[in-house]
């Protein structure tokens, strides 16, 4: 089962003859069922042509259409990145996974708005994507520290995710799905729609979430979990000792107006019964008490 | 990415939205002649820079003749204004706005940030300007009214009526006021702005609506669409250490602590911070190298935190994916030698070709510490920098 992907997932790479799309295409092909899920390239004015066998098509609808993809995976540069989403909502795709980072914030509001009503799921903008351990791996993030089990990972943080991931794997908990909902301030999923999909994947055990300061998602979040959540779920938010007014690297993470602390969406997450640690190392262990295995 | 109040103010007229009359001084004399062509009987003199809490600070006069102009301006030139959010030490004044006098009936506010939850504009109006709105929302949130605007339509002479009519505003001050609205709303749209506040608005005696003050913030990640805007940058007002990362391709943030952090990743970054704090340290910075830590990357990271004349120790946590610990580690031994590092250094590698990173840093004759965990790391650094 897992959530979101899974070994039967068609996908499309948009802006696959980038750098970076043929880089990270390569990584995602040779991870388990790579080869057979990895179904179409997309770049304008190369359609016909192949990367490293896989058919490359001048659009997304034609891309669909040959191949019957489902899933699309993002990493046009910055400035075509909203449009790229809107070709793949139009053309139909179910699941998009936007990778690139340092999307405006304008052109991402402008496509969030014409994807309501339209039944596509979108993750990201600057996320490291999505993997299903042992199935399909659709992102940047390093495969091998990851492995199948029961546990969910939704984080907005990538590497901050891959030592989760590399923590749980040490303690003998594999994963069922992790998944980077990115850093932005708007984009696709957000923790409480991910914490919903775990909540009803008949595969998934516990959920462990990584949060950061900036915005109010958490808190959202402690608030679905308090009303809906029937599993255990761990948390960490990064940020505790992070000043007001600055940026931290993400484009969302910042304390504006006294409103984002790490503080505040503790709070919000140990009022909703979730286990918060304040040490990141221990982000495995947290894990294991929500479930009461300590 | 931050402008002056003078820019400001020049981006909103030339869009269609009142603002007093003024003019940007670089030094005295500009600010006499200014006052001289601007005429009048009274004018105000404002500190340009880029923290909020000006006035309070002591960074705006108003006087009531060009000899006063001409005092204030001296006495503004090269004072360290400061304010809540400058800092203890404050931020140099290097120049002034001169602006007509205004003769104000009312004090509004109004703001428009980008709204997370809705995934759209959010416009702010209060009857409460001139004071903190943080503290107005805090104490009378009723007293803030928002609408949340449409985007494909853009905000409507109806929608901008509705919420002004809420501050008590009607007949002709009603209808300066929608128009002020309107062209402010686009105004911030056209320039990929973040987050626009007029506070103070002003309803002036003879029942103009138009903008005393002026804060603007544009979205970093669509600048390069603004070249207009980019010009406006005022290094002045940054810090030297994040100029100089941000040159290189760091993400760089200084803090007060004694600890300096190099991490891969803004997240990481965050949480090494944190971990610091938590094991009795304080970090001195924040610093995320991104995807690459090159050699001379590492090595301009490590000068950078080195000029810090505080800094104790410093530790390096990187979990490499697509970057390669082998690589970093070579880097990291390199960068130590060119700096010759002198301040204990604790290294914490993991991921990708950890264990040949990690023989790297123990074949290299570098006095460094080495730890497997997050944990053992932020022990150990805090330790060293304790001394």
């Amino acid at each position: 089962m897992a959530i979101l992907i899974d070994q039967n997932s068609r996908v499309i790479t948009q802006g696959i003859t980038g750098k970076t799309g043929q880089f990270h295409t390569r990584n995602c092909v040779a991870y388990e069922n790579g080869k057979s899920a990895f179904v179409a390239g997309v770049t304008p004015g190369k359609g016909g042509q192949d990367f490293e066998g896989i058919p490359i098509f001048d659009s997304v609808a034609e891309a669909k259409a040959q191949t019957n993809a489902n899933v699309s995976v993002i990493y046009v540069p910055p400035p075509f990145a909203a449009a790229a989403i809107d070709e793949a909502v139009d053309a139909g795709i179910e699941t998009i996974i936007c990778i690139t980072e340092g999307v405006p914030v304008k052109d991402m509001i402008l496509t969030r708005d014409r994807m309501r009503e339209k039944g596509a799921t979108l993750i990201g903008p600057n996320c490291p994507g999505v993997i299903t351990p042992g199935q399909i791996k659709i992102g940047i993030m390093p495969g091998y520290i990851h492995t199948p089990g029961r546990i969910g990972v939704v984080s907005r943080s990538g590497t901050l995710t891959y030592e989760v991931v590399d923590q749980l794997t040490k303690l003998g908990m594999g994963q069922s799905t992790c998944v980077g909902i990115g850093g932005d301030p708007v984009n696709g999923l957000k923790h409480k729609d991910v914490m919903a999909l775990f909540n009803n994947d008949p595969d998934t055990d516990a959920v462990v979430m990584c949060g950061e300061i900036g915005g109010s998602d958490e808190e959202e979040c402690a608030e679905w979990i308090s009303q809906h959540m029937k599993k255990p779920v761990a948390a960490f938010i990064a940020g505790v000792t992070a000043p007001p007014g600055k940026r931290m690297g993400h484009a969302g993470a910042i304390i504006a107006g006294g409103r984002g602390t790490a503080a505040d969406k503790i709070k919000a997450l140990e009022a909703a019964g979730v286990t918060v640690t304040a040490n990141p190392a221990e982000i495995g262990l947290a894990l294991r008490s929500s479930m009461g295995l300590d | 990415m931050k402008v002056h109040e003078y820019q400001a103010k020049e981006i909103l007229r030339s869009r269609g939205v009142p603002v007093p009359r003024g003019q940007a001084c670089f030094n005295v004399d500009d600010a006499v002649n200014a006052a001289g062509a601007l005429g009048g009987e009274r004018w105000v003199v404002k500190a340009q820079i880029h923290a909020g809490g000006r006035g309070k600070g002591g960074g705006v006069k108003v006087v009531s003749s060009v000899e006063d102009v001409r005092k204030a301006a001296e006495d503004l030139f090269g004072l360290m204004l400061v304010t809540h959010q400058t800092g203890s030490q404050g931020q140099e004044v290097k120049r002034l706005l001169v602006e007509e006098g205004v003769g104000i009936a009312r004090e509004l506010y109004v703001g428009l940030v980008i709204d997370r939850a809705s995934q759209k504009v959010a416009v702010m109006a209060s009857s409460e300007g001139g004071t903190e709105i943080e503290e107005v929302a805090a104490q009378t949130p009723e007293k803030i009214h928002k609408l949340f605007v449409d985007p494909a339509r853009g905000l409507t002479a109806s929608e901008a009526e509705s919420l002004m009519s809420k501050l008590d505003l009607s007949g002709a001050q009603l209808a300066e006021s929608v128009g002020f609205l309107e062209a402010l709303y686009q105004a911030f749209w056209d320039t990929d702005a973040s987050l626009a506040e007029i506070n103070p608005l002003v309803v002036t005696s003879d029942n103009k609506v138009i903008a005393l003050d002026a804060k603007f913030n544009f979205d970093d990640n669509a600048l390069f669409r603004h070249p207009d805007i980019v010009a406006l940058r005022d290094t002045d007002e940054e810090d030297p250490a994040e100029l100089e990362a941000s040159a290189v391709g760091l993400n760089y943030i200084s803090l007060d602590g004694n600890i300096g952090c190099l991490v891969n990743g803004a997240g990481l970054a965050m949480a090494t911070m944190d971990i610091i704090q938590l094991y009795g340290g304080e970090p001195a910075n924040f610093l995320d190298v991104g995807g690459g830590a090159t050699t001379e990357q590492v090595t301009e990271a490590f000068k950078i935190m080195l000029r810090n004349p505080d800094l104790k120790a410093i530790l390096v946590n990187i979990f490499g994916g697509i970057m390669r610990c082998d690589v970093v580690a070579e880097g990291l031994v390199e960068a130590a030698k060119v700096v010759k590092l002198k301040i204990p250094l604790v290294v914490r590698l993991e991921g990708t070709n950890v264990e040949r990173g990690r023989e790297i840093l123990e074949a290299s004759d570098l006095d460094m510490l080495t730890a497997t965990t997050m944990a053992e790391a932020a022990e150990k650094v805090v330790a060293a920098a304790k001394g």
